[in-house]
């Protein structure tokens, strides 16, 4: 709003904001150093866990870092071909 | 007790050299016995700081070399004489001296000195990892500056990793005006960024110029901001509770009530 107000009245935003929020995104990234080998092991242990519950389609499943203003998430987009229903995990 | 400082920020520019000169003269000012550490090999300046630049004889690499022992490469200062600078050699490269030769100096000038201030070169190559290696305390010195700012984060990520914990920050080069208006990031937003304990705030002062044009750092000098500033971080080192200045342009409403002493 306030945004969307400056921009009618040709008033921009100062810089020193524009430099702290572009700031905190560019670290967000730089910060988050993971290699690829350990983004395969982390993978393999989600799969591992939840393989316990349900059948999976590894082939399509798909995992990254994706960001979002200033936090970091993971993004895993996981098919899942059937639910298992017998014990499962349950032990 | 000694203490072991390096002074470093990832970027050039930023002021190492002359955050280093100017602490390290403002300790020997209160008593303390220092010597500076100049590891910023084939680059250096730290002599040209200090006005000591035609007293060389030895340096650096003579002493890890084992030519001299460092007594004899140290450099009396003409005014503050428990000031020392170990200057380093201007003709050979970073890869002269290694992590355990600065170390094993270190421990030696541990037994003469108060403080230890070692200026670090710019970088995050071979010769940063041999100016932190004796390390206590890290100072991180950055600007106002989106890039500065940045490679300071990347520097105190490299500090961790090189299991120095005990980190600090000096802002430097602010100009309080921009700061006003908003055009430029604050003490707090840096704070607030990198999540370190900041030591001090440094304005930006032509008295910076003119005192490294003389040789002669400006925290002697009691008309310099900045001298002012480098002061108040010294005394902060020495455990002074000293609160932060405060660049704040007095407004006109503000000047009124001074004025009219409302």
């Amino acid at each position: 709003m306030m945004e969307a107000l400056m921009k009618i009245f040709g008033k921009k935003e100062p810089s020193g904001k524009v430099a702290r929020n572009r700031l905190k995104v560019v670290l967000v990234h730089d910060r988050i150093n993971i290699s690829p080998e350990i983004m395969e092991n982390m993978r393999n242990d989600i799969v591992k866990v939840i393989s316990k519950y349900v059948d999976i389609d590894m082939n399509a499943m798909e995992m990254s870092l994706a960001n979002d203003d200033d936090s970091v998430a993971l993004v895993a987009n996981i098919p899942v071909s059937r639910m298992k229903h017998d014990k499962g995990g349950l032990k | 007790m000694s203490e072991i400082y390096v002074i470093t920020s990832g970027k050039g520019g930023v002021g190492k050299t002359t955050t280093t000169a100017n602490l390290g003269m403002g300790l020997a000012m209160r008593g303390k016995k220092v010597v500076l550490v100049d590891t910023d090999t084939g680059l250096r300046n730290l002599d040209l700081l200090l006005g000591l630049e035609n007293r060389i004889m030895y340096d650096l690499i003579d002493v890890t070399e084992g030519r001299v022992p460092y007594k004899k490469a140290l450099v009396r200062h003409k005014k503050y004489e428990n000031l020392f600078l170990l200057p380093t050699s201007q003709v050979k490269d970073k890869n002269a001296v290694n992590p355990e030769q600065v170390v094993k100096l270190c421990e030696e000038l541990r037994q003469e000195f108060d403080y230890i201030l070692i200026d670090c070169p710019a970088g995050i190559e071979q010769g940063f990892k041999t100016a932190i290696a004796a390390a206590d305390v890290a100072i991180v010195v950055t600007m106002p500056e989106i890039s500065a700012v940045r490679d300071a984060d990347k520097i105190i990520g490299e500090l961790g990793r090189a299991d120095k914990e005990n980190i600090k920050l000096i802002v430097n080069r602010i100009r309080p005006q921009m700061v006003q208006s908003g055009d430029m990031l604050d003490m707090d937003d840096i704070n607030d960024i990198l999540s370190l304990e900041c030591i001090g705030q440094v304005p930006d002062d032509e008295m910076v110029v003119t005192s490294t044009n003389r040789g002669e750092p400006c925290v002697a000098l009691s008309g310099s901001q900045a001298g002012q500033a480098y002061r108040n971080i010294v005394g902060r080192i020495l455990g002074e509770p000293i609160p932060f200045m405060t660049f704040q342009k007095e407004g006109i409403l503000a000047r009124l009530k001074r004025i009219f002493s409302l």
